[in-house]
């Protein structure tokens, strides 16, 4: 009984770190539907918008729903501000170029935070409710739970948005055929700059979240891995693939380092990555490329 | 000013080498090489070392990356296979050091098979993202192999022994490591006038089409994802005997990125972008170091802002030659011959 309550309890932790994969997986999936990008910067996004809420809410000492707004909209411009600078002169470019230019994005993100805030551990100020939550006899800690909460939330937010929402119709017209969104007066380019946007304040919002999870260093960056393995195997461009896989990966690596030891946790989810690549490289609900000469 | 190339027969027109001219500067090159240690502080000295080694490796990842179209994430893991190697033979059996590098880079080129599975299946970025996965798992055994790699504690290797002499100082240890590099660069070289070097150019432009023209996919992928890991395992060896000392953190995730930033920024698909690259991307942090120590008197804790500045600019240096120089330096390089080749007419 002891043994399947610790079980239970584990899983719920690992769900609560599975909202936030699935989260972050939402707005790299969102990014790689309309622009066709592998956005490996995701991670570094995060990070920067958890840092502009501990900057908002500990440096300027904001109240910490204004900090938690501003924050939103600074990711948002990050956002913007990446895909108009860097990222649409290199559309049309050779994918690899493009996807190494994320790479280099995500290292200039990373030294600019170091820049400002150094790369000390910090604390973001509380803002989840902190009293212990019992369901039953299981016990879950509070963050993952909250996060959890507002994960799915968020979620079910955006998937009624592209579902009504003219903006994301539009997004969901040119994920599928650009030339015909463009024929049927869709501003493309506006539908990028959406598309990066909204990825931009979701990555935000993860970062705070987990920032109040796992405590605030540029190493929250290295979240961006986990969540690419989260997308490939959901599918790259399936947003109920990448929801599944991000809740499942978070259970399996919780419970690979609650059981195997923490430092399996990675090797674990890394392992899962390269047996999906070999059986199935378009991931869970992805769409298989066909190569035509 | 010159023009037409009159080349008469195949062997004139793959020649390595087309003109005396060149034939002259690479003699030149080869005298200063031999000339360096003798005008060159144990700075300066450390420095060609260091470069050397980078040269190796990113020529390995170049011929992978920038030749076949292999993306790969994993050449510090490998290069870390190769230093492991070196690291355990010698300290368990006090082999001669060129059988030890040898068969680092011999360990190094099986684990690159391995890891280079997944070519078969899949391409582009997820194999880029493979292996990234591969560089993890790599890691991992570093850190947890306990009884081969002591963990996290690292490794000690005792410099090179030549006749007696240790190879210990950077200007001892410069004529073992400039000799390996001049020939692996040169063999590099020489592999894009074989059957083989040209099969993995066919591969890249089109796989579908070198398949088509009888190229076994297989075969070529993973014997590129060889070549590759014996030239980083190689490296790896010689880095693990030049700082003597190893430890899982040696060989993270950035290094890779490093190299891979190294071809991108010297130009993928040549060999003088590899050696380009490597030179540059490493004397780089050293230029920032310079710059910062000049700060240091007008701005408080100069030497704090080091690490992020080297950090944000090599990303600015990924980003910046990716939307403005795509072919690299070498590209550079080969504009400015042209204007003399040309001169004095405009291009």
């Amino acid at each position: 009984m002891q043994g399947l309550i610790e079980f239970i309890e584990i899983s719920l932790t690992g769900l609560g770190m599975g909202g936030l994969y699935a989260l972050t997986g939402v707005a790299f999936v969102l990014i790689y539907k309309a622009t066709r990008v592998i956005n490996l910067a995701i991670g570094e996004m995060l990070m920067v918008g958890a840092y502009l809420f501990f900057g908002l809410a500990a440096g300027l000492a904001l109240p910490w729903w204004l900090a938690i707004l501003f924050a939103l909209a600074g990711g948002g411009l990050l956002g913007l501000l990446l895909e108009r600078a860097v990222i649409r002169p290199m559309l049309g470019e050779n994918p690899i170029s493009v996807f190494m230019v994320t790479i280099g994005l995500g290292s200039i993100l990373v030294g600019l935070v170091e820049l400002i805030w150094t790369a000390d551990p910090r604390r973001l100020p509380q803002f989840l409710p902190d009293e212990p939550i019992f369901l039953g006899p299981v016990f879950v800690f509070p963050e993952p739970f909250w996060s959890f909460v507002i994960a799915a939330a968020v979620i079910g937010v955006f998937v009624l948005l592209f579902r009504y929402w003219r903006g994301g119709v539009a997004l969901r017209a040119t994920a599928l055929d650009q030339g015909a969104a463009y024929a049927m007066g869709i501003n493309v380019p506006r539908v990028y700059a959406l598309a990066w946007m909204l990825a931009g304040m979701i990555a935000a919002g993860a970062g705070m979240l987990l920032g109040s999870i796992a405590g605030l260093s540029p190493a929250l960056a290295l979240f961006g891995l986990t969540v690419l393995v989260v997308v490939i195997v959901g599918g790259l461009d399936s947003v109920p693939g990448v929801l599944l896989a991000g809740i499942l990966i978070g259970w399996i690596e919780s419970l690979a380092g609650s059981y195997l030891g923490g430092e399996y946790e990675h090797l674990v989810t890394f392992a899962l990555l390269l047996v999906v690549l070999l059986v199935r490289p378009w991931g869970l609900f992805g769409t298989p490329e066909v190569e035509r000469l | 000013m010159r023009i037409g190339s009159p080349k008469q027969s195949y062997a004139a027109d793959e020649a390595l080498f087309r003109t005396p001219t060149q034939w002259t500067w690479f003699g030149i090159l080869l005298v200063s090489l031999a000339l360096y240690p003798f005008m060159a502080d144990q700075y300066w000295l450390y420095l060609a070392c260091l470069i050397s080694i980078n040269i190796i490796s990113a020529t390995g990842l170049n011929i992978l990356t920038g030749y076949t179209g292999q993306v790969s994430l994993g050449q510090a893991a490998f290069m870390g296979v190769g230093a492991y190697t070196v690291a355990w033979l010698d300290t368990h059996t006090g082999a001669p050091f060129f059988v030890n590098l040898l068969a680092g880079a011999g360990m190094a080129t099986v684990a690159g098979v391995i890891f280079g599975l997944p070519s078969l299946r899949v391409k582009g970025l997820y194999l880029a993202i493979a292996t990234i996965a591969a560089s993890f798992i790599l890691q991992f055994v570093f850190i947890n192999w306990e009884s081969v790699t002591r963990g996290m504690r690292g490794m000690n290797i005792d410099p090179p022994q030549v006749m007696g002499t240790a190879l210990a100082d950077p200007d001892q240890f410069y004529w073992l490591v400039v000799p390996i590099m001049v020939v692996m660069v040169l063999g590099a070289a020489n592999l894009f006038r074989t059957r083989i070097g040209r099969a993995f150019i066919a591969i890249r432009d089109r796989d579908i089409s070198a398949s088509v023209l009888g190229i076994h996919l297989p075969t070529y992928k993973l014997m590129s994802f060889a070549i590759a890991s014996f030239y980083a395992g190689m490296a790896g060896g010689l880095w693990a005997y030049f700082f003597g000392a190893i430890n899982p953190e040696s060989f993270p995730l950035l290094m890779s990125i490093f190299l891979l930033a190294a071809i991108i920024v010297g130009g993928m698909g040549t060999i003088l972008g590899g050696i380009l690259g490597a030179i540059f991307m490493t004397l780089t942090p050293e230029a920032l170091r310079y710059g910062v120590d000049l700060l240091s008197p007008f701005i408080e804790d100069a030497s704090v802002i080091l690490s992020p500045v080297r950090t944000m600019v090599f990303g600015l240096l990924i980003v910046g030659f990716l939307l403005f120089e795509p072919h690299g330096l070498a590209e550079i390089w080969r504009r400015v011959r042209r204007f003399f080749h040309l001169w004095p007419f405009r291009n």
